[in-house]
Parts: structure tokens; C-alpha cells; sequence
């Protein structure tokens, strides 16, 4: 093996794990049209990891801020990388009934 | 599954014009499976023809959410009809219900615009009230296999939805 070669991609790895040091995951399931837990706190660079337990495809979509919109499909997951500050309500395009909120701290 | 059939499900229908109307025999499976999967059949035409007429953005949302989600319910339906081995029999309350939506399909082809678009939903709501009150009040109940007790159930929660978010639109279309 070519020994630049892996050096640089040691130093790629590196690079790219640097920086996201105390991410976390945090989960929301979806389950017969319901958000749970409905609220969810979290921090600028934590992802949201929405789990589709239902038959039918949703969406977690941001009512403001940055206007996230994430689409999950049936009995899949869905995730986000949280880039902004602050209390995003968010609901489900397909079915406006399903509502859910993270505050986002920095 | 022993597919059995009982005759004249529900003879009072045609008179009262409800499709639902109960009669004497009790429903079996490969009938609720049939006026379940017919149903939804009937919303997906109501929303392919919506797509096809309306310029209205949220009614048009909608009604993708109809053909999307009563798709994705029906094949379910399929799946579990398939697992169980049944096949789904036709019976009045099923062709009860099919002739009253193209009777209103008919009718809606008739309209444009803003009429056609509140005509469309209002029937959504009407439509989803009925066959939630059909699915709570007896098709349900009468379900004997509990996945298909347990499916019913995922579409009434998914069906009730539909019907407040067709209620919503219809408060802002007056």
C-alpha cells in the first residue's frame, strides 16, 4: 500500500472526527400518527433520529427558523443535524394533525 | 381461513341510502376485508380526480395525502389478505359503496374551480365520517382475526386524521 496514500487518509479521519465532539443522538419515534416524546431538548450539532414505526410515509417539517424538512418513509428513519438555536415547533406535512417541538440550546 | 358467504349481508341499504346500514347477518372477514379495501379504492379515484381538476394548493396536498396514504393502507390490506390465505368477497355493502362514489364523481365532474374544490372536500368529510363510524361501529366489532381487527384499527387512527384535516380545509374554503 501506497504509504501517502494512507497517511492522508489517516489525516482526513482525523480531521473529520475532531470536530463534533459531544454530539448526541437523540430519538423520536412515530408511531400511529403520534410524535413521542411530542418534545425533545437538544444542542446545536445534535442529530434528531425520527423512527417510523407506522405504514405510511411522514414528514417532520420545521413551522420556522431554518425550515428544516425531513421526509421518513414507512418503517424508516429519518435524521436531522441541528444547526440553529432555539424552540422549533415541527409538524407532519402528510397529516398537519401530528405535532412535535425541540428546543434547540447552543 | 374457510371463506364463507353469507347471503344478503344488508338489505335495508338501498332504501335508507346509507351503505352501512346494519342488517341481520354478521359480517365476515373476507367481506370486511373487501368493503375496507373498496373503500379506500373509492378515495384514491376521489383524489386522482381532485389532482386532475383543482388548481388549489392545499386541496391538491390533500388529496396526494389521499392517494398516498390509502395506497399505502391497501396494500397492507393486500399483504395481510395474502398471509392469511382469504380472498376478499364482494357483497352489497361494497357495491352499495361504489355505485354512491360514482354517483358523486358524476356529479363533482360537473364543477370547476372553487366550487369543484369545496364540493370535493366536503364530500372528503362526509365520505371519512361514514366510514369511520362504519369501521368503528361495525367492522371492527365484527372483525374476527385480530391482525386484521388490529389493521382496521391503524386505518381508523390514520382515517379519523384525514377526516380533521378535511374538516380544517373545508372551515377555510367558506
Amino acid at each position: 500500500m501506497n504509504p501517502g496514500w494512507t497517511f492522508s487518509v489517516a489525516f482526513a479521519l482525523a480531521g473529520a472526527m475532531s470536530v463534533p465532539v459531544h454530539a448526541a443522538t437523540i430519538q423520536v419515534t412515530i408511531d400511529k400518527l403520534v410524535y413521542t416524546p411530542a418534545e425533545v431538548t437538544a444542542k446545536v450539532g445534535d442529530t434528531i433520529e425520527w423512527i417510523n414505526k407506522d405504514i405510511l410515509a411522514h414528514t417532520a417539517t420545521a413551522k420556522a427558523g431554518d425550515k428544516w424538512n425531513v421526509v421518513i418513509a414507512p418503517a424508516k428513519t429519518g435524521r436531522l443535524v441541528l444547526k440553529q438555536a432555539g424552540t422549533v415547533d415541527y409538524f407532519c406535512q402528510y397529516h398537519p394533525n401530528m405535532k412535535g417541538r425541540i428546543v434547540v440550546t447552543p | 381461513m374457510l371463506v364463507k358467504f353469507s347471503a344478503g349481508v344488508i338489505a335495508l341499504f338501498l332504501l335508507s341510502g346509507n351503505a352501512f346500514a346494519q342488517g341481520a347477518a354478521k359480517l365476515t372477514d373476507p367481506q370486511i376485508a373487501h368493503i375496507a379495501y373498496t373503500a379506500g379504492v373509492l378515495d384514491i379515484e376521489a383524489g386522482k380526480q381532485a389532482l386532475a381538476k383543482s388548481k388549489n394548493k392545499e386541496v391538491r396536498a390533500f388529496a396526494e395525502n389521499m392517494v398516498r396514504d390509502h395506497s399505502a393502507v391497501n396494500d397492507q390490506a393486500l399483504a395481510l389478505v395474502k398471509k392469511l390465505n382469504v380472498t376478499p368477497a364482494d357483497n352489497d355493502t361494497s357495491r352499495s359503496l361504489t355505485k354512491q362514489a360514482a354517483a358523486k364523481r358524476a356529479e363533482l365532474a360537473k364543477l370547476k374551480g372553487a366550487a369543484f374544490d369545496k364540493a370535493y372536500v366536503a364530500n372528503e368529510v362526509a365520505y371519512h365520517k361514514t366510514v369511520n363510524g362504519a369501521l368503528e361501529t361495525l367492522l371492527i366489532p365484527s372483525a374476527s382475526n385480530a391482525e386484521l381487527k388490529s389493521l382496521l384499527q391503524t386505518g381508523l387512527k390514520i382515517f379519523q386524521g384525514h377526516q380533521q384535516h378535511a374538516e380544517h380545509i373545508a372551515s377555510t374554503l367558506k
